[in-house]
């Protein structure tokens, strides 16, 4: 390897069923496909794969349910990927059998991020998540006893029918799991999805109510001794026993703006000013691969303005602050003097010049703040 | 043609009586157009007027019968245009008064029948839509024969639309209204009682010869004004233009100036010739102000410049319309524009929207005040917002109002004009069924929704006239809507100090809930000088986050945020406020919402 990216992700695309609030790529079943799919995979790799730096710093298995994928394709395709400090695989805890475990952990996985997503079988239900609240919990048994010490739960709120108390059961339900890392998502009905047919003039209905939800979650996982270091995402604090940076590595390359190279159907790369995007097609993305031709893809400039722009963007929903002079144009002046003002952004200096973050309020209302800032 | 085969007349109806059917009729019945070429309602040449069923602008038609050289000077039909209808009545000797005999008298009726005997027309009432199985003509009969003091029969009976009756109209146009008097040998002098802009020709002015006689191509006058020019074409509308080599004495036709502007040749105005001046104008020359004023502005902040250059070229046709430039920091460049009346400003509006495509947005219509400052200056304010704080003394226009009512609604248009400051005059009984009110009102109380307020509290049975009587002090105050602690231009009012405060308080309702949350608390505020009268806070966002962003929608995510940032950029800024176009519209459009309620 002979590039510099050393951030790398890699689509698994199936599902044993898919979500009504979904709108990742996925697929469903198809177990007789799974080979030919990593083979595909590993193809794309070749081709592309010039590109990552001979140390690679994180690798990610994102879903689809990667879990899903027949155990012994999995194990082939992590055993031909590069080792890395932190690999991280998505799972869904109905999944998570003790071999399971057992084999992520021998194929060099670092971290697991299990899709809980709540803990109130109504509210699974309503979800359309077949894990129960205890297949959670066994599963994060199964994942200690394999030997994991790095373990990220993905919460959901804002599910219709949800009151405050259910968030806050779910919220002690997951903390009482000890897990290192919680990721803790709004639910939102994409246009398009099942979902959002289904449900979306309750969610409208409760928008308002909604919003005191954030702050719960925030609130609560403050206390409990997380770092709310990305406007979703949570760590433990590091403390005498366990010093260890617990932030999910692979996802702070994106909101710092690192290059990544993705790999799989539906899979983004950014790489030196241009982003790839392979099509969802999962019989083209096969054929093409199989064929020894890259896969069909959409590629977009991201000159540096807009690099720029989305390092603003990106780097607001970090709790650690944006350098100004790094910022150049596309950062409206006036904009930060007003918020300033107004306590949603905080202005310090420090020898190597002026910096910018969010208030915790202005965290809060992060997204408007963004819009303000950006020129 | 002897001066003493001329008759000149007017119609004169409420809006939907018949006059122009009647017209239609008359050109039709002349042989002044075949039936193939009638179109429904010649005279009324714009779009505009055919489907709103009113005249704006009069014409003059010449038509022959039995050997009669019959001038037909149709009249604007709404009280805005009582100026221009008065001169057009005075350049005749005779009117015909037509009533709906399904409806009865009408104010308006009433308004112009006044003014045509004031000017001491020969009054010839006509009964019409005798044909209508709902007609009482009998009834409307007697109330035209009470009006004018004249047998009821000498009313005539007619049916515009079958054309029953209408010979007997021209025959008594004929036989009653007498020939005009002017001195054919004095000075040349001309009523001007119309004009309208021709793109090629420039200005055309109709008039009334009055003396002497004119000629093509003659050096020309306007006593008032002093504007001179020469008679390029003389002629008469027939209904065409049809040129003539000259006007005499008695005889209505049109000049062609070649004047490129309107407003340099008044209604009202004499012509005379600059070869044999005549020493004295004709009376009752009257430089029209208007009385009701608008901020008019562009939806879209890039079609000012087409705003400006529709207004110009309404402005060439319509020589009462005046506006200047105006900045609201809130709508941003725009002219306020002044109108003789509500009516004339829907005019102007759905001309500029329809016949110029744009889109506007337009502030509730305030009247003219005459302040004058503590220190004694005096200013004639046209915006709420240039109201000087500091007031010695206002005065507001005053209007007399006439209302014709069933009886059983006596009691519905008296509270309603108490409501409105108004001050009761007299009551009279026009039949044992119909009542007229006389009222004298502020016009800024009629500018509101008086006249939605009167057709719903009545059914839509009231009818409704007024006439400018002049500035009156009143107890009016200034009051401002603040948001975020900053003026808003466009919002200022002047009203009465009783409904300072209820105006202040629904304004400030109203935008609290069109104003969406912000990232901070923002205060609305309704305020007479310092003091607030009322307030509502718009309490800030809680949150508005974009759930996740991972890599790989990035692209995604940027775009909506670059979205909002563009749909941010299009809102008003307001005390750092954004405040979206639709607010100031729905907080404009006020008034029609309560008239809706």
């Amino acid at each position: 390897m002979s590039g510099h990216v050393r951030h790398l992700y890699v689509h698994l695309p199936f599902c044993a069923h898919r979500c009504g609030y979904c709108d990742f790529v996925t697929v469903v079943g198809r177990r007789g496909r799974h080979a030919a799919y990593v083979d595909a995979l590993l193809a794309e790799f070749a081709l592309a794969g010039e590109v990552l730096a001979g140390e690679v710093e994180t690798v990610f298995l994102g879903g689809g349910t990667p879990t899903f994928t027949v155990p012994s394709e999995l194990e082939r395709l992590l055993g031909a990927l590069p080792a890395a400090e932190e690999v991280t695989v998505e799972a869904n805890p109905e999944t998570v059998t003790p071999a399971l475990a057992r084999l992520l952990r021998a194929a060099g996985v670092t971290r697991v991020s299990l899709g809980a997503q709540s803990f109130q079988p109504p509210l699974l239900e309503v979800l359309e998540r077949h894990a129960t609240p205890e297949d959670v919990r066994r599963a994060v048994r199964r994942l200690r006893e394999a030997g994991f010490d790095n373990l990220s739960l993905d919460l959901v709120y804002g599910i219709p029918g949800q009151s405050p108390a259910a968030l806050d059961r779910d919220l002690a339900e997951a903390l009482a799991l000890e897990p290192e890392h919680l990721s803790c998502y709004e639910l939102e009905a994409k246009a398009g999805t099942r979902f959002a047919h289904a449900h979306g003039l309750e969610l409208e209905r409760q928008a308002e109510a909604l919003e005191g939800y954030f702050e719960q979650v925030v609130e609560t996982l403050t206390q409990a001794g997380f770092r709310w270091y990305e406007t979703a995402n949570f760590c433990r604090e590091p403390s005498g026993a366990d010093a260890r940076d617990l932030r999910a590595r692979h996802n702070l390359g994106y909101w710092r703006g690192r290059d990544y190279l993705g790999l799989g159907v539906g899979a983004v790369s950014t790489v030196s000013g241009e982003r790839r995007r392979n099509l969802p097609s999962l019989g083209r993305y096969v054929a093409a691969l199989a064929d020894g031709r890259p896969p069909p893809r959409e590629v977009e400039v991201v000159d540096e303005v807009t690099r720029t722009r989305e390092r603003l963007l990106l780097g607001l929903r970090l709790d650690e602050p944006l350098r100004i002079a790094e910022l150049g144009e596309v950062l409206d002046e006036a904009a930060v003097s007003r918020l300033a003002e107004r306590g949603l952004v905080e202005l310090a200096t420090d020898e190597d010049g002026a910096e910018l973050r969010l208030s915790p309020r202005g965290r809060y209302l992060g997204g408007g703040v963004t819009v303000e800032l950006m020129a | 043609m002897e001066q003493d085969r001329i008759r000149n007349f007017a119609i004169i109806a409420h809006i939907d009586h018949g006059k122009s059917t009647l017209a239609d009729r008359i050109l039709e019945l002349t042989g002044a157009l075949s039936a193939r070429e009638m179109r429904e309602q010649v005279l009324d040449s714009m779009e505009l007027e055919r489907e709103r069923g009113i005249t704006i602008k009069a014409q003059a038609v010449r038509v022959h019968w039995r050997g009669y050289q019959l001038n037909l000077i149709d009249t604007p039909g709404h009280v805005d245009f009582t100026y221009e209808v008065s001169r057009s009545l005075q350049a005749c000797e005779g009117a015909l008064l037509v009533v709906d005999a399904a409806q009865g008298i009408e104010a308006q009726t009433l308004a112009n029948a006044y003014l045509a005997i004031d000017g001491g027309l020969e009054i010839v009432p006509a009964a019409n839509k005798i044909d209508l199985p709902q007609a009482d003509p009998d009834g409307t009969a007697a109330e035209l024969g009470d009006l004018l003091g004249e047998p009821p029969e000498r009313v005539l009976r007619i049916s515009a639309k079958t054309g029953a009756g209408v010979p007997e109209v021209l025959d008594a146009i004929v036989e009653r209204i007498p020939a005009p008097s002017g001195d054919p040998d004095a000075a040349a002098r001309a009523l001007v009682f119309d004009s309208s802009y021709d793109q090629y020709r420039g200005v055309v002015a109709f008039v009334r010869v009055v003396d002497g006689r004119f000629e093509t191509r003659e050096p020309l006058r306007a006593m008032a004004q002093g504007t001179q020019f020469d008679a390029e074409e003389l002629g008469v509308m027939s209904p065409a233009r049809q040129p003539v080599a000259s006007l005499s004495a008695g005889e209505v036709g049109y000049v062609i100036t070649g004047l490129k502007d309107v407003s340099r040749l008044r209604v009202g105005d004499t012509l005379t010739s600059r070869r044999r001046p005549a020493s004295q104008p004709l009376p009752g020359y009257q430089d029209v102000k208007p009385m009701v004023f608008a901020g008019i502005f562009p939806t879209d902040s890039d079609d000012y410049p087409e705003l400006r250059d529709a207004l110009e070229r309404l402005k060439l046709n319509d020589a009462s319309l005046s506006y200047e430039p105006e900045t609201s920091q809130a709508l941003g460049f725009g002219f306020r524009c002044g109108f003789l009346g509500l009516l004339h400003m829907e005019i102007v509006r759905e001309r500029l929207e329809r016949e110029f495509d744009l889109d506007l947005l337009i502030t509730a219509p305030n009247v003219a005040y005459r302040a004058t400052t503590r220190t004694g200056q005096e200013v004639e304010v046209h915006n709420p917002a240039e109201m000087p704080r500091e007031l010695e003394r206002v005065e507001e226009p005053y209007v007399k109002a006439s209302v014709i009512v069933p009886k059983d609604y006596v009691g519905a248009i008296m509270e309603l004009a108490n409501e409105r400051r108004g001050t009761f005059d007299h009551l009279e009984y026009l039949s044992e069924e119909r009542v007229l009110l006389l009222y004298e009102l502020p016009l800024g109380e009629i500018v509101l929704d008086f006249y939605d307020q009167l057709k719903s509290r009545t059914r839509g049975y009231a009818s409704f006239d007024y006439d400018l009587a002049g500035f009156r002090p009143g107890e009016l105050t200034r009051v401002d809507i603040l948001v975020g602690g900053e003026q808003v231009d466009a919002l200022s009012l002047i009203v009465h100090r009783d409904a300072a405060y209820d105006r202040g308080r629904q304004l400030v309702e109203r935008l609290r809930e069109e104003i969406p949350r912000q990232l901070f608390d923002v205060a609305v505020q309704a305020a007479i000088g310092s003091r607030v009268i009322a307030r509502e806070t718009i309490k800030a966002k809680r949150k508005d986050v974009l759930a996740k962003c991972y890599g790989g929608d990035i692209t995604r995510k940027r775009k909506l945020l670059e979205r909002q940032k563009k749909g941010k950029k299009r809102m008003k800024q307001v005390g750092g406020v954004e405040v979206p176009q639709e607010a100031f519209l729905a907080v404009l459009n006020l008034d029609s919402e309560r008239r809706r309620s």
